[in-house]
């Protein structure tokens, strides 16, 4: 796997792109001492009042003190304030995928390898899952939580529990077919308990396609956050996220074009690293891809209606 | 044909079970976890007596079965709010009062639909043309240049969210070029000009997202109708490559992006959230993210069940226009 993902060049890039990011977020505090400023200070000599607000000083008020500039409206330090939006980013969407894939795992597992009614009972759930917008029911389920509820966990439960419809689905198939197996049956038969057989022998074959999906699914989760907090329901101000600080760029971007482009140009960056390494991901894991790219179509079977929803991720967010 | 009725009817009665599941999900989600809805209703500045008055308006008082079995009654045949001094009639199908101003819910809803549906369905258009344009290009010049082209630009489609690409957007053509104006919304029936012209950013915006996703599943669709015996034959026969692609591959090609629109166009509907409150179009999905701001209980339940409705019954007409336009899937 490793030697067909350093094959792509694409690839290479997107994960030179992230581990740069990880870095950053995780040396934020390294960094923000490096620079001498903090994500909180409001920094009123550094605002124009007579200009509405504006930050002194071209680009944005960039300077050697603030080496991306400064907040309009609040002179807050941008350089640090976007390392905290990195930190909140992967957080919630790292968290977010982790709870997804438990869920979509244990439910499939449970549906392909359980009665026929607790499938049935379980396929229909997925169903519903999938069908639903995950953004109406995220953004609807912030009104309901009391206010003092640790807001990144609250995003990482809401994202992560929404979301797994299509893990589940993945995994059952996947389930179904192992199950017909001569190891599987094998174990079966020599009369392990179904949560042996599934861990010892189901879980190892089913790596392969939860890694893909898993993959597919971080850059959709990083899009989910930055989406509820561009609505004003992520994290709470004082907390820097990019979705946040695009949001209040709307009210700016006539005047402070910088401040719409750094977030923006964060967000899109890591979106688009994500989602090229979870192609690559894709290719690399799937045992067909040298025949398929000489037969010429790069998806699978035919799609029924419901394939599209589950092949393509749902970040695609309105 | 009586495959066909029963299909329909089946796929109907899938459609109500997921909703009526749907709607006892959510009432209890809303109604029971949160703390008191009474003291929401009745507002920050509310006494000891108020607060008893409110909730037995709103019927609070009994127990859980008979507060749904109401609520479901009141989508039904509507309900009559005492408020003490008068009556408050929510005709059916009511989803309760809004706490903010007493409107009905239902009201509230229609109100922005127009503008909602003025949004999805203008760009619907642009997303079909753009997106099945694009990935009809791309299956039939495999392999250039073009493809590489088209490939990079529909990554790029899928991985920017529609904030960002809203706000370039704005920032381009309302502040630096001055083409277009600021968007606000101008009723159709009041002025189509002004109309179409104010939504014309908002509809490139969302259409530029969905249509990388049309153009994705376009090529791969396409793609693989063209590698089918049928069109190997035709080909062969010596039938003009035009027709071979015109008439018999997009019959292949096209049924999945049918499918693919109905349920698009349903969640549309359901209001485009991030695209609304970044243009400030007074659509469904801005009410919801507003009533959500404002603890609105009532409006946030009408919304998300009406969002639900209208989604899962795109999905049933998905399945259904699938199988209309592709005569090999059996009806079962």
């Amino acid at each position: 796997m490793w030697r067909r993902l350093r094959a792509r060049p694409s690839a290479v890039a997107a994960a030179a792109v992230l581990t740069v990011l990880v870095l950053l977020a995780l040396g934020a505090p390294l960094l923000a001492a490096l620079e001498g400023q903090d994500a909180t200070t409001y920094h009123d000599a550094l605002i124009d009042s007579a200009r509405g607000g504006m930050p002194t000083g071209a680009y944005g008020g960039i300077s050697a003190d603030h080496w991306l500039g400064v907040e309009p409206g609040t002179g807050r330090d941008l350089f640090v304030r976007l390392l905290h939006g990195a930190q909140i980013s992967l957080l919630v969407a790292l968290g977010a995928t982790a709870v997804q894939v438990l869920t979509g795992v244990t439910i499939g597992l449970a549906a392909g390898f359980g009665s026929r009614l607790l499938d049935t009972v379980l396929s229909r759930l997925t169903d519903v899952m999938v069908a639903l917008p995950m953004l109406v029911l995220g953004v609807a389920l912030t009104a309901v939580v009391p206010a003092g509820f640790p807001r990144p966990l609250l995003l990482i439960i809401v994202i992560g529990l929404l979301n797994w419809g299509g893990t589940a689905r993945v995994v059952r198939a996947q389930t179904l077919s192992l199950k017909k197996l001569d190891h599987v049956a094998a174990a079966r038969l020599a009369g392990w308990r179904p949560a042996r057989v599934a861990r010892r022998e189901l879980l190892p074959a089913l790596a392969a396609p939860v890694i893909t999906y898993a993959a597919i699914l971080v850059p959709t989760n990083i899009v989910a956050e930055a989406s509820l907090s561009f609505l004003g329901i992520g994290v709470k101000p004082p907390t820097a996220s990019w979705g946040q600080m695009l949001s209040t760029a709307t009210t700016w971007f006539r005047a402070d074009p910088l401040y719409v482009l750094l977030p923006a140009a964060c967000l899109f960056a890591t979106v688009l690293a994500f989602t090229v390494l979870g192609d690559a991901v894709r290719a690399a894991l799937d045992p067909r891809e040298r025949s398929r790219l000489r037969v010429g179509t790069r998806d699978g079977s035919r799609g029924t209606p419901a394939a599209p929803a589950g092949r393509i991720p749902k970040g695609a967010a309105a | 044909m009586t495959g066909t009725t029963g299909y329909l009817l089946r796929k109907l009665g899938g459609a109500l079970i997921v909703l009526f599941l749907l709607s006892v999900l959510v009432y209890l989600l809303f109604y029971v976890a949160p703390g008191d809805p009474a003291k929401l209703a009745c507002g920050p500045r509310c006494n000891a007596e108020q607060l008893h008055q409110v909730r037995g308006q709103l019927g609070l008082d009994e127990p859980l079965l008979t507060r749904y079995l109401h609520f479901l009654a009141g989508l039904v045949t509507g309900r009559d709010y005492s408020t003490g001094t008068g009556v408050l009639h929510c005709p059916a199908p009511c989803f309760g009062l809004s706490y903010q101003n007493d409107q009905p819910v239902t009201a509230l809803l229609a109100a922005r639909l127009p503008v909602t549906a003025s949004l999805a369905l203008g760009s619907m258009v642009l997303w079909l043309l753009l997106g099945v344009g694009t990935g009809l290009l791309s299956a039939l010049r495999r392999g250039g240049t073009t493809e590489r082209v088209l490939t990079v630009l529909t990554l790029t489609g899928t991985a920017t969210p529609v904030f960002i690409t809203g706000l370039l957007l704005l920032m381009l053509f309302c502040a630096t070029l001055q083409w277009l104006p600021f968007p606000s919304y101008v009723p159709l029936t009041e002025d189509p000009e002004q109309w179409a012209w104010n939504l014309l950013l908002p509809w490139t915006t969302l259409a530029l997202l969905e249509s990388a996703k049309y153009a994705r599943l376009t090529r791969s669709s396409t793609l693989e109708t063209l590698a089918e015996d049928h069109i190997r034959t035709f080909r062969a026969y010596g039938l003009p490559e035009r027709t071979v692609i015109g008439r018999h591959a997009l019959r292949g090609a096209l049924p999945p992006v049918i499918a693919l629109n109905a349920i698009d166009l349903g969640t549309m509907f359901g209001g485009a959230m991030l695209t609304e409150t970044l243009f400030g179009l007074p659509g469904i999905g801005q009410l919801l993210v507003h009533s959500v701001r404002t603890v609105d209980l009532p409006v946030v339940v009408g919304a998300v069940l009406g969002i639900g409705t209208a989604v899962v019954l795109a999905n049933a007409l998905a399945d259904v226009l699938y199988a209309l336009a592709d005569r090999r899937v059996t009806l079962t």
